[in-house]
């Protein structure tokens, strides 16, 4: 387990004048101090970690976001932000001495401008909330992480949330254009706007995916896209991993890049049929989801093309939705992969890595010795289409012993993402889960520079500490220049 | 002039950039040198030359992905991915026209650092949306990393987008690796002819508002039109839209546009290979070109909301004389102006100011470039993270210090 820092005695010493401080600037039930109703922010959706926060706060304006954050600015209080609490990496768990900022009041639309194709909503507001607001104009918010039911644009822009659809459409960061952030020291700045370009640095662009280690986004421009006319789904059916995997590099070999492709591997597969009966052949190792959409024109057109690409790879099926029921149904499997899982087993643990595609088959094949040597079943979800892989791990937590071996299997997993050319995290997010492997993938020199970009955000350190760094230094020390001693000479390097 | 220090490799920038540190020099950094007279200009010791880092070195196109070192010539990467169907989707602008440059000179190192894009930025995004990763050397002198060469990554902050857009001023990038995409099968381009700006900002807003997948929306002036568009409604504007694909997606997609397009104007389609000069024109701004009839006026750049463009436009041309050719359906303008002593600054932020968005000065004389802000300028709280944001990369101001604003 990832150890966090450890409470301040100095600050719960003075919970008292803190939570009377904050009450005067949230007033009634925006601040909640009783254990009961604190419980249930206690944990986000990484539920292995738990930690009650010192005291909740739950603002309603900017102002007063504004006004809390530069009171624990001033006072040394640490502030963890919260959207829904959906965060598979541990991202919103609590610190013992530290506030926890919970967003969820900031849960208005805005506007919606359709000639610029463009929502202003708060962060609070759901994902799916954005598509459902646009969606009798036929417009909709192409980021769908699974969580889209719950999960909010604040905690997405906080984690650059991805979803079945972003091989085509993008991550979070190509889909949002501006936003209203409060800084610790509660200066209020505005990133972008309706426009496409940044003025300056892309600030912007370095908030999308900061794990709330920068600042708090009190309001978003995202962008909204038409929705394409028609939409089908292939499900096609392998005797190998191998063989699909090389019918995703066809594929995209051919020139098609799909809406969505999404692989499932034999475990995966047999655990949702059984939950789902979604009519996935039970006889494969492996199965593709490749969903096109478009004009009906083009898809049909591509379709044929895929099929023709499967066959060349050895499908053993291949079953083309012909109505919306149908791709539905498909998806339904896909979609209910981990409740899936959750019924064959007490409990799973869902990985998040990415690799180069072509490195599928040998991941898989290292990952079934894993299984054996961890003595751990493992099933596999992975969008095949980017190469973000989602394995999930099934243990007993009640059995002793058991999540520890979880973990270490999972973490042997990520480093070999990372050993193959990938990454630890393809979007869930570092959080309190993975930051301890951040050393894997960055060297002193990477993380530090990372560091230095916080400093310029949040100087003492007081925003969601205890995630994404490995190790907390202080600005002071990371500001400090090195000196390159023998550098005075430039003796080397060829002058014209 | 400024002492030009050639490296040879990554080791070299380093030990280039410590050295720099050590004496207190400062310095400009240069890929292929084609945006030199872009930006404010500033007086630099010496000029680190990265043209000797050349080179892709990991091309895998069924993965999507290209590596490169910073100093690859922008062309040799787009003839190399064309050899396999590909291209990058960001549609990177050449400035060597507007500049008075020779064409095709850019580095990728260059595209990505000053966020370059095109007409299909509308629908594909700009280099910021395709750079996956990067190795660099920050001005402290130490070489570090960010990203990966997987698109899904989200592993610690997101330094590519900061790198994107900053101009040299943070980091001297040695190896870039980026996403690369197939290319479309066909195009083909839908021409409304005679609509004022307003209206044509309307056509673009329900063009993109359809499902037509619009990947390029411009609307051209008459004098621009007739020079790109010769024998097509000589004498009227020309609001032009793209549709690339596969072709029975592109003639059905055309037709689809053509029905909804038809009650604003006259229809005219332009076929494949024509319509690639068109995009390749637009991209690059041509008909503003340093060779052409205004080639020594001063040259705006300005990113607004879609719907802003013609007022935006309108409230400039009050003031002083303009053309202007409006791309990304509206939201950015390309506007050139008669010559004034400040390049009509004070009109064109005045604008903005109305209108919302920011303009950068893409062309002057040096010595208006170095009297009036080139980039937006920022102010209070903004400029203050700004500062702190280049004092975490480069604290002694080593790297190409006030080519974005002074002490930056």
């Amino acid at each position: 387990m990832v150890t966090m820092p450890k409470p301040d005695a100095a600050v719960l010493a003075r919970r008292e004048a803190i939570v009377k401080a904050l009450r005067a600037i949230v007033p009634g039930e925006g601040v909640i101090a009783s254990e009961r109703e604190m419980k249930p922010y206690e944990s986000d959706g990484l539920t292995a970690y738990r930690q009650m926060p010192m005291v909740v706060v739950l603002p309603s304006t900017t102002g007063q976001v504004s006004a809390v954050l530069k009171y624990c600015h001033d006072n040394g209080i640490k502030v963890v932000p919260r959207g829904a609490g959906t965060s598979l990496s541990g991202g919103a768990l609590p610190l013992g001495d530290g506030v926890l900022l919970g967003m969820a009041k900031f849960n208005r639309i805005h506007s919606i401008d359709y000639a610029n194709r463009v929502a202003v909503v708060g962060p609070g507001v759901t994902n799916l909330a954005v598509s459902t607001a646009v969606a009798h104009a036929g417009f909709y918010y192409a980021p769908d992480p699974s969580s889209q039911i719950a999960c909010t644009i604040g905690g997405n822009v906080a984690e650059n949330s991805g979803g079945v659809h972003c091989l085509k459409y993008g991550m979070t960061t190509n889909n949002v254009l501006g936003c209203e952030l409060v800084l610790i020291n509660g200066e209020i700045l505005r990133f972008g706007g309706k426009h496409l370009d940044s003025a300056g640095y892309d600030l912007l662009g370095i908030i999308t995916g900061s794990e709330g280690l920068l600042g708090v986004v009190t309001e978003i421009t995202v962008r909204l896209l038409k929705k394409p006319e028609t939409a089908r789904a292939v499900l096609v059916g392998f005797y190998s991993s191998e063989d699909a995997g090389e019918c995703v590099s066809k594929i995209i070999g051919a020139g098609i890049i799909p809406g969505g492709m999404e692989m499932m591997d034999k475990p995966a597969i047999h655990a949702v049929e059984e939950f789902v009966h979604a009519g996935y052949p039970l006889d494969v190792e492996a199965l593709l989801i490749v969903e096109l959409d478009g004009p009906g024109a083009e898809v049909n057109h591509l379709i044929e093309r895929i099929d023709r690409i499967a066959k060349q790879c050895r499908a053993t099926s291949c079953k083309v939705s012909n109505s919306e029921e149908e791709r539905l149904l498909f998806w339904a499997g896909r979609k209910a992969a981990f409740p899936a899982v959750g019924r064959i087993s007490p409990d799973y643990y869902c990985m998040d890595g990415t690799i180069p595609r072509a490195k599928l088959p040998l991941v898989l094949a290292r990952m079934r010795e894993m299984s054996a040597k961890y003595e751990l079943g493992v099933a596999n979800v992975f969008h095949a289409g980017d190469g973000n892989l989602h394995p999930l791990i099934l243990y007993d937590a009640n059995k002793p012993g058991e999540l520890e071996r979880c973990e270490a299997f999972g973490a042997e997993i990520l480093r070999l993402c990372v050993e193959v050319g990938g990454v630890l995290t393809g979007e869930h997010g570092v959080g309190v889960e993975k930051r301890d492997l951040m050393p894997v993938m960055f060297t002193e020199e990477d993380l530090k520079q990372q560091q230095r970009l916080k400093c310029a955000f949040d100087d003492k350190g007081l925003l969601n500490p205890g995630k994404v760094f490995p190790t907390l230094h202080r600005c002071a020390e990371l500001g400090r220049m090195h000196v390159h001693h023998g550098q005075t000479a430039f003796p080397d390097l060829p002058r014209f | 002039m400024a002492d030009p220090l050639k490296v040879r490799d990554a080791r070299d920038v380093e030990t280039a950039v410590r050295w720099a540190i050590a004496q207190s020099k400062t310095l400009e950094i240069v890929g292929r040198g084609s945006k030199r007279a872009l930006g404010r200009p500033a007086q630099w010791d010496a000029t680190l030359d990265l043209s000797a880092l050349n080179g892709v070195t990991l091309y895998e196109p069924e993965e999507l992905v290209l590596t490169a070192q910073a100093g690859t010539p922008l062309r040799e990467i787009e003839s190399l991915v064309d050899r396999s169907n590909q291209e990058l989707a960001f549609e990177p602008m050449d400035y060597g026209p507007l500049l008075g440059m020779p064409h095709g000179r850019s580095s990728i190192g260059g595209a990505i650092v000053t966020n370059l894009s095109g007409p299909r930025r509308i629908k594909a995004g700009a280099a910021r949306d395709h750079f996956l990763g990067f190795s660099g050397v920050s001005g402290r002198g130490e070489t570090f990393k960010s990203g990966g060469r997987v698109v899904k990554n989200v592993t610690g902050y997101d330094l590519c987008k900061l790198m994107a857009g900053s101009w040299g001023t943070l980091a001297a990038l040695t190896e870039i690796t980026i996403k690369v995409l197939p290319r479309a099968e066909t195009e083909m381009t839908l021409v409304v002819q005679g609509l004022v700006d307003a209206g044509a900002a309307k056509a673009m807003a329900a063009a993109m508002g359809s499902p037509c997948d619009v990947s390029g929306a411009a609307h051209l002036p008459a004098r621009v039109a007739a020079q790109l568009l010769p024998g097509l409604g000589a004498g009227k504007a020309a609001t032009v839209f793209r549709i690339e694909g596969v072709e029975p997606s592109v003639v059905h997609r055309a037709r689809v546009l053509s029905e909804l397009m038809k009650s604003y104007g006259a229809l005219a389609m332009v076929e494949p290979q024509r319509s690639r000069h068109l995009w390749r024109a637009i991209r690059d701004v041509t008909p503003f070109g340093a060779d052409g009839p205004v080639g020594t006026y001063p040259v705006w750049r300005i990113s607004t909301a879609p719907t802003e463009g013609a007022e935006l436009a309108r409230l400039i041309s009050e003031d002083i004389e303009a053309e202007f050719i409006f791309d990304w359906a509206g939201g950015l303008i390309w506007a050139v102006l008669a010559p004034s002593d400040d390049a009509g600054e004070a009109i064109v932020r005045a604008a903005t100011t109305i209108c919302g968005g920011h303009a950068m000065l893409v062309r002057a004389p040096a010595a208006i470039r170095a009297m009036v802000p080139v980039f937006a300028p920022e102010e209070g709280a903004l400029a203050a993270l700004t500062a702190r944001v280049k004092h975490g990369f480069d604290p002694q101001g080593a790297l190409n210090p006030g080519r974005m604003w002074a002490g930056i």
